[in-house]
């Protein structure tokens, strides 16, 4: 408990909203995963927006249309919050790096979370690439602990990147004898 | 016959004594109920010679071949056999020999690899234990259907007991496992046949449960839990065999555990030797929390329901029951605060009674214990007997939780501990992790240090309290939710509606700032040489005890709101308990030092500042 020193947060990119004496991550993730969030945050609001109109066409005008006006409202507001702004915060505020010693993500854009798993406790590394992502070449990479709250997971990773990383850190993580609990 | 490899050089007779620590034997309300199905009572004859209860004759059926090999239990008329019984284990199981009807899976391909079925106990115990299970639907069916065409009912009643008992045959005939050096494995199923196996390096923890039947047919249930996921992959239940080989079994898959233990030796290091170091026991002081915990009001509410639904179920109108309509006059003519107060009385003595009731079933003959392999272990219940057991190099520290009503008004608290492999919603049957009754709270402290071997207690003492902003989040959480109440009653009142909501919901509100604040004054933590120490919570304020190795990773989270306040919410993620220990609102700067102390590689290459390099650097030193 000695650290009373100045507190900094070493990110001028979040106009000092920070005040956690660890630096950001070094590492931001591909440029592409901002169309990926971008396309994932379409298909709820759509479907909702259908049932909307499904419902403005069976419910009686009176009461109904009024209320329909307010939702349908909020869902395109959050549809382009969604899709406009959204995935560029997460491109500002998400950042990863990998050293021999630990694994740092930083993630989140209302709720921040920065994680760390010392790398001789992580126990697996999957990476993953769903149809979206395959079509962006984005992948995630998860790191899971012990923990059942400790899953690191990098997404938006560039897919040869990730790759690399996977490579490296199973490569890391077989150095370290033990269960990692 | 050869061996199983398994059992290596702890074959020999006496390395597998009968259970010396006969893990029901402590809490048996009075002698041995004279059951017929206790008959396999003197199964541990060996070392216990209990002439007292002749073997029963249930057994008789199950054994009809003389030279079979009896695993379990004593067949009639051959008490002669039961010295040499465990070494008959070793030889080709008898359905080798049967002829296999179409239709049943084959017969293991080696018969003497180790293949052990279930005790023909079994074939009792499985079709009662539906039975009872089945018992009130097919009561209902009796009683409610009889009116028309009782033949067909009884013809449904007689079905479904040979559905029963058929399956409890065919699943008696299926089920097979085997333990060997690497894993335990077990077979069942007919059509849908399953196969489980559990590596043995993973068994974290290896619990015995036995039900009041198969307690009286002298069966265990044996839970073998690996710790991982907690998915339907994460252990396996062998449903059920004798306590002895339960016993023996636990023994020796715990053992194992140990990396210092070659895989054979296990049973046969000696746990004879030392007996078990007693840590906590039963103290029926401690019955005084009873109604003052939680779960055994929701309990009691779950009781009262399934009884209300099984009324309904049986179009039985509780209205219509003798005497209902005195009492309902009764109470329709009294003032209403009267008929108010007395519903409330008879609740709450429905309520505490219930507890009780609950509280005895659950703690009886309850003890904590060290046992010579280096596990602790917990033993309770009245009915239903249990036996936990965690392996010690599991535990990665310990709990002590203080449930609202059981602090303020009891002032008593709950130990537990955080182990790998028991999660913290283990439901019941674990009780996240809860190693003792509630009880005085100093003694909580006092077990819960005992348990992790610590010399002082851990879980008590000061803690560094949390930012003065963090008691404003605490209030504004607790008492923003609750504002809506009075809003929306003031809105009703406002169109017209009754008062009195208002007035209600203002007290809550009201009611929400002393938890608010109760919340913060419990929000505090402390590292010690070894432990991380926190605390939170204020309807159940927990205390956990995190050893330092145990910290496998951090998660820092901080809202828009904390951002604001300047603080931020830290766990220190864990294999053990429920996954994390949780610091609501610490400063930044004083999260960050915790970590660095803590895994200071892991930490000090992020940290910014000058403070970075001489803090990791200090704390370096401190902790090596």
């Amino acid at each position: 408990m000695t650290a009373t020193g100045p507190l900094t947060t070493g990110d001028a990119a979040d106009a000092g909203a920070l005040p956690l004496p660890l630096r950001p991550p070094a590492n931001r993730v591909s440029p592409r995963a901002i169309w990926w969030w971008r396309l994932r945050a379409v298909p709820t609001p759509v479907v909702l927006l259908v049932g909307q109109g499904v419902a403005w066409s069976l419910l009686p005008a009176a009461p109904w249309h009024g209320l329909l006006i307010a939702t349908i409202t909020l869902t395109v507001l959050w549809m382009l919050a969604g899709t406009l702004v959204v995935p560029t915060l997460r491109y500002r505020l998400h950042r990863w790096e990998v050293t021999d010693e630990a694994v740092y993500h930083r993630s989140g854009w209302l709720v921040r979370e920065w994680r760390i798993a010392p790398i001789p406790r992580v126990q697996t590394v999957d990476t993953e690439h769903g149809p979206l992502q395959q079509a962006l070449r984005v992948a995630t990479v998860t790191v899971t602990t012990a923990s059942a709250r400790g899953p690191v997971r990098i997404a938006g990773l560039d897919a040869d990147e990730a790759r690399e990383l996977a490579r490296r850190l199973t490569e890391t993580t077989g150095r370290h004898p033990g269960d990692a609990t | 016959m050869s061996e199983r490899e398994h059992r290596g050089p702890a074959v020999p007779g006496p390395a597998v004594p009968g259970p010396a620590v006969p893990w029901d034997d402590n809490a048996r309300p009075g002698p041995a109920p004279a059951t017929p199905g206790d008959g396999d009572r003197p199964h541990p004859a060996p070392a216990v010679p209990d002439p007292g209860t002749p073997p029963g004759p249930t057994s008789a059926p199950a054994y009809p071949r003389p030279g079979a090999p009896v695993v379990h239990g004593l067949p009639p008329g051959r008490p002669g056999a039961a010295p040499a019984h465990r070494e008959t284990a070793g030889i080709p199981p008898p359905w080798a020999r049967y002829p296999t009807p179409a239709g049943l899976p084959a017969a293991p391909p080696a018969q003497d690899d180790g293949w052990r079925r279930l005790p023909a106990m079994m074939l009792l115990v499985a079709p009662a234990t539906a039975l009872v299970k089945l018992a009130p639907a097919v009561i209902a069916l009796l009683i409610f259907g009889a009116g028309r065409g009782s033949a067909t009912q009884l013809w449904i009643a007689a079905g479904i007991a040979l559905l029963a008992v058929g399956a409890g045959v065919i699943r008696w005939r299926t089920t097979r496992y085997r333990i060997t050096p690497e894993r335990v494995e077990l077979h069942s199923g007919l059509l849908n046949r399953q196969r489980r196996s559990v590596p043995r390096d993973r068994i974290r923890t290896v619990d015995l449960t036995a039900p009041l039947l198969h307690r009286l047919a002298g069966l265990s249930v044996v839970k073998v839990g690996s710790g991982q996921s907690a998915g339907s992959d994460s252990g396996l239940d062998l449903d059920a065999v004798s306590t002895g080989e339960a016993e023996r079994l636990r023994r020796e898959l715990l053992t194992r555990s140990d990396p210092d233990t070659g895989p054979g030796t296990a049973p046969g290091t000696g746990p004879d030797a030392e007996p078990a170091e007693e840590i906590d026991r039963i103290d029926w002081s401690s019955l005084r929390y009873a109604p003052l915990t939680v779960s055994s009001l929701a309990a009691i509410g779950a009781l009262a329901g399934a009884g209300w639904n099984l009324l309904r179920e049986a179009n039985i109108d509780p209205r219509t029951l003798p005497g209902a309509d005195a009492v309902t006059g009764e109470l329709t003519t009294a003032p209403i605060w009267l008929s108010a107060l007395l519903g409330v009385a008879v609740l709450l003595s429905v309520m505490v009674a219930g507890s009780i009731v609950l509280f005895v079933e659950r703690w009886w003959g309850f003890r904590l214990t060290r046992e010579p392999e280096g596990t602790l272990r917990v033993r309770r219940g009245l009915l239903t007997r249990r036996s936990l057991s965690v392996s010690e190099q599991r535990l990665r520290g310990v709990t002590v939780t203080e449930p609202l009503l059981v602090r303020a008004i009891g002032r008593g608290a709950q130990a537990g501990v955080l182990t790998v492999g028991l999660a913290g919603a283990g439901g019941e049957e674990t009780g996240g992790g809860a190693i003792g009754p509630p009880v005085r709270r100093d003694r909580a402290h006092e077990v819960a240090a005992t348990a992790a071997r610590a010399e002082a207690t851990i879980t008590s003492g000061p803690l560094r309290a949390h930012p003065a902003t963090a008691r404003t989040r605490r209030l504004v959480r607790a008492t923003v939710p609750a504002l809506a109440l009075p809003v929306a009653a003031g809105v009703v009142a406002y169109l017209g509606g009754p008062v009195w909501p208002v007035v209600v919901a203002v007290l809550l509100l009201l009611a929400a700032v002393p938890l608010g604040l109760d919340r913060y004054r419990a929000l505090g933590h402390r590292l010690d040489a070894r432990y991380l120490v926190a605390r939170h919570g204020s309807l159940v304020r927990t205390t956990s005890a995190l050893r330092r190795d145990g910290v496998i990773g951090w998660r820092i989270r901080q809202s828009r709101f904390q951002r604001r306040a300047g603080v931020l919410t830290l766990e220190a993620t864990t294999a053990a308990g429920p996954g994390s220990v949780l610091m609501l609102d610490l400063a930044p700067a004083d999260a960050v030092a915790l970590m660095a102390e803590i895994t200071p590689d892991a930490v000090a290459g992020f940290r910014t500042g000058e403070q970075a390099v001489s803090a990791a650097g200090g704390s370096r030193t401190g902790s090596g």
